[in-house]
This record gives structure tokens, C-alpha cells and sequence, in this order.
């Protein structure tokens, strides 16, 4: 090819052939990371599970029985909620609802809440939020002990007025100086138990396992 | 050839230090030196991202002609950054999900294309690679020191989350330096970034006059030139 006459094609090409590499390089990367980016992605996820619920608790494969659900109406939250349910030898233990919280102070909290087969809250752990460092983020365990206030309280203890913080008449308290993040938090729980406890039969039902999903 | 490097060093590191003096860069330096290691490892990740482009727009220099080297850096530098996304999300998965959205918003560093338009393209690999580092070495040392002050005011701790970068043993490094610090909400928001790298430009200033027995006025000038003479590409 002659550099004078073709400069542009010759650009041209030059440019498709780093494309090209860049894309081969990319493809390579991928190929040798894909694998262990899935792995990572899923033990993270049954980390968070497991905080909840213990490993010893449960013997099928928490990951693959999992069903969706979109119920705007209950949830106040148009996303689809991803319910996990543990059986031990085929009996229904627990789910573990992965549910978002719409109204924090900075936009959504996402929430993983652990309902045990009676109807008792195993636990909550905040798995995303935005909240304001210092006055919101207590909600998370690793920087306060409040979220570990859930456990073990029912739609029957307390009451459904005690489903609240204490500023709103409730039992759960907020933090100094911020009621918007553990108000929102209280909520969303208090949604996805009284849901779970409407619909516990359907829930454990296997016959709408999804076992394809990709929990990615 | 090693006073040459010496130079190229001491001009990414210290006078043209992109954070500092050249203030591209901007963006993730105000978003994730909320603490130390945020700092640090976002700064090695984009201090890499500088060596391999450099390298690579240097041993291609040649063959680029003008018309097609804006795109050629940018392809470049995007397969760069991409592979460095794929390499920290399989192996410090913790760190990736610290970063978030800055490890592939690295692409859209201006210091990283500057340095491939202004240096690069214009000398051999090896200059080139060294400059890299520098430049990038000058960033992660602004990150790193920026992340250390709003984390000690913001919080009272140091190195806290190192075992994000280090694994399990990196809880032991954590250190408490104010204990029952009560939190310094500003430090911690995004005006307290702008508040700290103000701190440090001012400080770097200082020191500079220190040295060249100048007011600080004269350096302050001296920088609007560097950043009008060394950006105008970007
Ligand atoms: C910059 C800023 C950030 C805030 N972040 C939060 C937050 O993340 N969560 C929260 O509940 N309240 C936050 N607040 C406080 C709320 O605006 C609100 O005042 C508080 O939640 C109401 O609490 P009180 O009714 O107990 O006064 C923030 C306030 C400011 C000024």
C-alpha cells in the first residue's frame, strides 16, 4: 500500500488493528477472569446469607432455590424481591428476602432479611446503601449493633404499632440526629414480613423453583 | 539518560504533580480519598494504567499519525483500564466494590490521555514508562496524603479497610488514632475533599516558597502557567 496516496486508509487501518488487539486483549482478560468473577460474586452472596442464617441450619443449595417476586403493592418498591429458602431434608427452614428499602435519606437501602419457617425475624443486614457517613450509616452492622434489633421480633412481637421507631410511637430506635435511614429500614422489614407471613405456604412451594437463575 | 529519568521523575512526582499543580484528575481525587486505602488503591490503579499506556502509545508512536492519535490513545487506554477492572474484580473483590464506579471512570482521567498526547507520543518507550510512573506515583502520593486527612479528621483511624487490599492480616493495621472520635461529618463529605486538597496545594505551596525563598504568591503563579501550558489538549 502507498503511504502518500492512501494516508487515510492506511490510518484507517491502523486503527482497526488496535481495536482489534484491544478486543483480543479483552477477550483473553475475560476469558481467564470470567470464571473466578461468578465465584466471587457468589460467595459473596452466601456470605451475607449465611451471617444470617447459619450454614448448619440448612441443607439444600441456597443459591439455586430461589424464586422472584414483584409486588409493588407490598413492598412499596417496583424491583423484584429475591426470596432463598433453606430446607433442611426437603422441610421448609427459613427465607432470606432480599428487599429495598425506597425511602433512605440518599435514595434506596438494599436489605437482606432472614425470616425463620415460625415467622421470627433471624436477622437484617443493610447489602447497599447511600446514607450519609456518621449520621445514617449505623444502620450498618459493622458500625453499630442496630440493626441486630430485629432479631428475633415477630409480626406479633411487637405489635403492628411497635413496628416503628420510637420517635413515631414505635419500639426500634433511631439515631441521634437521624430518623430518615432507621425509619425506612423499619419499614421495609416490617413490609417483608407481613408479605412472608401472608404467603408462607406459596413461598416454600418448589414447584416454582427457577433453578437457571443467574444469581450474578 | 538517568539524569533525563531523574527529571522526568521529579516532574511527575513533585513540580508537575498532576493533583497539585496540573489539578486534572479532579474528579475521582474528590471522590474516593474518603480514606487511606480508597486513596492508595484507586492511585495504583491508575498509576499502572499510566505505565501501560504510556508504554504502549510510546512503542506506537511511529506509526500514529495525527488525524487518528486522539482515538488510538482512547482505544488504548480504555482496553487498559478494562483489563485492570477485570483483574481487580476477580482478585480483590472487596476493593472493586469500594471503588465502584471509579475503577472504569479511570478511562476518563484527563491526566492519563495528557500524558499520552504530551509525552508519550513524543519520546521512546523507556522516558515514556518512567513518566508513567512518575506522573502516576505523583497522583497516588496526592490520593494517599488526602485520604490520610480526611480519615484521621472524618473518623480517627488510619489504614482503616486495608485488609480490602491485603486480605485478613490488614484488620491488624488499622490504627486507631483518635479513639471515641465522634465523627467529623464535613471531612467525610465531598466539601471536605475540596477543603483537603485545598490544604495540600496550599501546603505544597509553601514548602516550594520555602525553597525558592519566594513569596508563595509567585509559585501560585507559577502553577496557572504549568496547568495553561500542560492541559491545553485535554
Ligand atoms: C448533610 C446531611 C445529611 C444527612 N444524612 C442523613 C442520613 O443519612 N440519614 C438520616 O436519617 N438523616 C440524615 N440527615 C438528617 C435528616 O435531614 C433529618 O434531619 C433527620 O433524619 C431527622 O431526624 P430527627 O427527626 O430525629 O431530627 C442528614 C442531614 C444533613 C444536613
Amino acid at each position: 500500500m502507498n503511504n502518500s496516496t492512501h494516508p487515510v486508509l492506511r490510518s484507517g487501518l491502523l486503527l482497526g488493528l488496535i481495536a482489534l488487539l484491544g478486543t483480543a486483549l479483552l477477550a483473553g482478560v475475560n476469558e481467564l477472569t470470567h470464571e473466578r468473577i461468578a465465584e466471587q460474586e457468589k460467595r459473596r452472596i452466601l456470605q451475607q446469607l449465611n451471617a444470617i442464617l447459619p450454614v448448619a441450619s440448612y441443607n439444600n443449595n441456597l443459591l439455586e432455590d430461589v424464586i422472584e417476586i414483584t409486588d409493588e403493592a407490598s413492598f412499596h418498591h417496583p424491583a423484584p424481591v429475591t426470596v432463598y429458602r433453606a430446607r433442611k431434608d426437603d422441610q421448609p427452614v427459613a427465607v432470606l428476602m432480599a428487599v429495598t428499602a425506597p425511602d433512605g435519606y440518599n435514595g434506596a437501602i438494599r436489605l437482606l432479611a432472614g425470616f425463620d419457617h415460625s415467622g421470627s425475624v433471624l436477622g437484617v443486614r443493610v447489602v447497599a446503601h447511600r446514607e450519609t457517613p456518621g449520621l445514617g450509616d449505623p444502620i450498618e452492622v459493622e458500625k453499630s449493633d442496630w440493626i441486630l434489633s430485629f432479631m428475633n421480633k415477630s409480626l406479633l412481637d411487637p405489635q403492628a404499632e411497635g413496628w416503628a421507631v420510637k420517635r413515631d410511637g414505635g419500639q426500634f430506635d433511631q439515631f441521634t440526629g437521624a430518623t430518615i435511614s432507621p425509619r425506612a429500614v423499619v419499614k421495609a422489614v416490617h413490609n417483608a414480613l407481613v408479605y412472608f407471613d401472608a404467603n408462607r405456604q406459596s413461598l416454600f412451594d418448589t414447584s416454582a423453583t427457577n433453578p437457571e437463575r443467574d444469581n450474578g | 539518560m538517568a539524569e533525563q529519568l531523574k527529571n522526568i521523575l521529579l516532574d511527575g512526582a513533585w513540580r508537575q504533580n498532576t493533583g497539585l499543580v496540573v489539578l486534572l484528575g479532579l474528579c475521582p481525587l474528590l471522590a474516593v480519598t474518603n480514606t487511606l486505602i480508597n486513596g492508595l488503591a484507586l492511585g495504583l490503579a491508575t498509576m499502572l494504567t499510566l505505565m501501560v499506556s504510556n508504554l504502549s502509545v510510546s512503542a506506537l508512536r511511529g506509526l500514529l499519525r495525527p488525524e487518528i492519535r486522539i482515538p488510538a490513545f482512547v482505544l488504548i487506554i480504555a482496553s487498559v483500564v478494562t483489563v485492570i477492572e477485570l483483574l481487580m474484580h476477580a482478585y480483590f473483590y472487596d476493593l472493586f466494590r469500594a471503588l465502584g464506579i471509579f475503577i472504569p471512570l479511570i478511562v476518563t482521567n484527563c491526566a492519563i490521555i495528557g500524558r499520552a498526547e504530551a509525552f508519550a507520543s513524543r519520546h521512546g518507550p523507556l522516558p515514556s514508562l518512567m513518566d508513567g510512573f512518575a506522573t502516576g506515583l505523583g497522583f497516588c502520593i496526592t490520593l494517599v496524603l488526602l485520604g490520610a486527612l480526611r480519615e484521621l479528621t472524618g473518623q480517627g483511624t488510619l489504614l482503616a479497610g486495608a485488609e480490602m487490599l491485603l486480605g485478613d492480616w490488614g484488620n491488624y493495621l488499622t490504627l486507631t488514632i483518635i479513639p471515641e472520635h465522634p465523627g467529623f461529618l464535613l471531612a467525610m463529605l465531598p466539601p471536605g475533599a475540596f477543603f483537603g486538597l485545598a490544604l495540600l496545594i496550599a501546603a505544597r505551596n509553601a514548602l516550594q516558597a520555602d525553597k525558592a525563598g519566594k513569596p508563595a504568591q509567585a509559585v501560585s503563579n507559577l502553577s496557572a502557567e504549568n496547568l495553561v501550558g500542560n492541559s491545553h489538549e485535554t
